[in-house]
């Protein structure tokens, strides 16, 4: 019962403070610039955290989440332009085609051990940019899709929208992940970066548990593109670049490895670090690697390391608010860390 | 119990099993015992499905286990304590058995073999809520096999529970070992302490550069020439 009491109060939390973030957009207390900074950071957050589960949950590897992005972003463009799909289906068809293509990927690169999930994606990442440049009929080509509908034509709400639905999806991507992770699904996700052979032994289907999270990841790879397109309302291909896919990864890895926290504090910080470089234009490409060395010489395990890799969770802190006792397993069922 | 005949297996051109046969009965404990690279652990690996065959047959409570998948075959009872530990390092003690039991569905069940499990491993109990891999060698060992337990096999395979561990503690794990066989399960244990092993063995099978070389029952081995010559230091 009070789990449940529980639950429900780190829903009002949540809920009160998105809406409080709302309110604070739309009344141009945030401004408008830092709104549009805080939304590109949600964005690359979804993603980042899609990356985490399949490279830092499950130990494989992927680089090419930009791909996954660029195929969510198209394909909800298209499905809006061409078909005249209303946006939260097609957003929905863009994460979903992602998912089919990250399915299709694993398939049989999963399979084997080792560092071809790497190359692959690597080299899927590559394929979908160049496929979309010489696509010139469903993406515009080398100068992009100009013209996509965004959330709102409307002036004043237009980047509170934006700002909410990302947010909102944000959301609900943690609240899911931590679940998931919490779950004996995901204790078998995690296992398998632990040990291979050991999860194999135990008798947990690796293949699948392998597949499941790469599909997911993709999907959520895919979410985040289609939250992209109706945001900036233009795609080009050259914005899913090998150099977008190592961004993803650097804020995972940044954050840390396996922690949902790190993700999210590693993305929103690099977003921003990116706006305040912008200044140093192409130079501030060489910032990025610079930082992930030191942090790498440092703190190899991430920003999360410090903490002893633990995550925020909203649960524990309601649970010693009001005064329950902290029983790991029955609280732990419901995490919403924002 | 478990019957492999003709075992043949390769890693790619490398012909590491030939032809090797053998039989575990239930109740028994079996040992294969050999030098590094006869092919012990190449033999378990085989039976849990963690390698392909290449040719025989392995049949486990009149199964074919040859097309099963690793995780079919623990269903059916035959889980393994993998070579070297292979605890998950940062998952709990308590997450680690909870993976031990990850095929069973019988919520009931699984808690009593908690119970089980506390009464048998206290210090395993003491620790529950800790990172497994801040445990000592023979706290792991003992998660090791105490997460294997948790499916509840009816048989296990145990690959060189002694490695890397003090005397002292090696002799604790066997105890265990024979305490676990005196439960009521059947248990193929692989060694390359094979004086130990075949104290407490009831027969064994030595494994040499991937043949079965001889075979009988335990101390009719320990006392064999043959065998206290080439494994047991003359």
């Amino acid at each position: 019962m009070s789990t449940k009491k529980t639950a429900v109060v780190c829903f009002l939390v949540v809920a009160v403070v998105l809406l409080l973030l709302y309110t604070l957009v739309a009344l141009r207390i945030i401004d408008e610039y830092t709104s549009q900074v805080l939304t590109v950071a949600g964005i690359n957050v979804i993603i980042a955290l899609g990356l985490n589960l399949i490279s830092g949950f499950t130990g494989q590897l992927a680089l090419g989440h930009a791909g996954f992005m660029a195929v969510g972003a198209y394909t909800t463009a298209a499905l809006v332009m061409k078909l005249n799909v209303p946006i939260f289906p097609a957003m929905l068809g863009g994460a979903l085609m992602a998912a089919l293509f990250g399915f299709l990927i694993g398939l049989p690169t999963l399979r084997l051990r080792g560092d071809y999930l790497a190359i692959v994606t690597l080299g899927f990442g590559e394929i979908i940019r160049v496929v979309m440049i010489n696509l010139p009929k469903l993406t515009g080509g080398p100068a992009g899709l100009k013209g996509i509908p965004t959330f709102t034509t409307n002036f004043f709400w237009r980047p509170v929208l934006s700002f909410a639905m990302v947010y909102f999806t944000l959301a609900l991507v943690v609240v899911f992940l931590s679940n998931l992770l919490k779950s004996s699904h995901g204790k078998a996700i995690i296992s398998i970066r632990e040990d291979e052979i050991a999860a194999n032994a135990m008798g947990i289907n690796v293949f699948y548990y392998k597949i499941f999270a790469f599909t997911l990841s993709a999907f959520i790879g895919g979410l985040g593109g289609a939250l992209y397109a109706p945001f900036f309302g233009y795609l080009s291909p050259n914005m899913f670049n090998f150099q977008k896919s190592v961004e993803f990864l650097i804020i995972v890895v940044l954050g840390g490895m396996g922690n949902l926290t790190g993700t999210v504090l590693a993305g929103i910080g690099l977003t921003y670090l990116q706006e305040i470089l912008r200044f140093l234009k192409d130079y501030r490409l060489v910032i990025y690697p610079v930082i992930l060395i030191i942090v790498m010489i440092f703190q190899p395990s991430g920003v999360m390391g410090l903490f002893g890799n633990r995550e925020f969770s909203l649960t524990a802190i309601i649970n010693k608010l009001i005064g329950k006792s902290p029983n790991r397993e029955k609280s732990a069922d419901k995490a919403g860390e924002v | 119990m478990l019957k492999v005949e003709n075992l043949d297996v390769y890693y790619g051109n490398i012909h590491a099993l030939h032809a090797v046969s053998f039989e575990v009965k239930e109740g028994e404990i079996v040992t294969l015992i050999g030098a590094n690279g006869a092919g012990k652990t190449t033999t378990l690996h085989a039976i849990s499905g963690l390698i392909p065959i290449a040719a025989g047959s392995v049949r486990f409570l009149d199964q074919d286990l040859t097309s099963l998948t690793p995780h079919k075959i623990v269903e059916l009872g035959l889980t393994q304590v993998p070579e070297g530990r292979r605890i998950f390092a940062n998952l709990t003690v308590k997450e680690n058995l909870e993976m031990g039991a990850f095929t069973r569905k019988d919520r009931k069940g699984v808690n009593d073999d908690y119970e089980r499990i506390f009464t048998r491993f206290p210090r395993l109990k003491e620790r529950l809520k800790q990172v497994a891999g801040t445990l000592s060698g023979g706290e792991q060992q003992m998660l090791a096999i105490a997460r294997t337990l948790m499916s509840r096999p009816k048989l296990v395979l145990m690959d060189e529970p002694s490695m890397g561990l003090a005397p002292l503690l090696v002799k604790e794990i066997f105890d265990i070992i024979k305490e676990i066989n005196a439960t009521g399960t059947t248990i193929l244990l692989v060694e390359q302490n094979a004086q130990l092993a075949l104290t407490i063995a009831d027969r064994a099978y030595v494994l040499e550069t991937g043949r079965v070389v001889l075979q009988g029952d335990a101390k009719e081995l320990a006392n064999s020439e043959e065998v206290r010559k080439a494994y047991l230091g003359g």
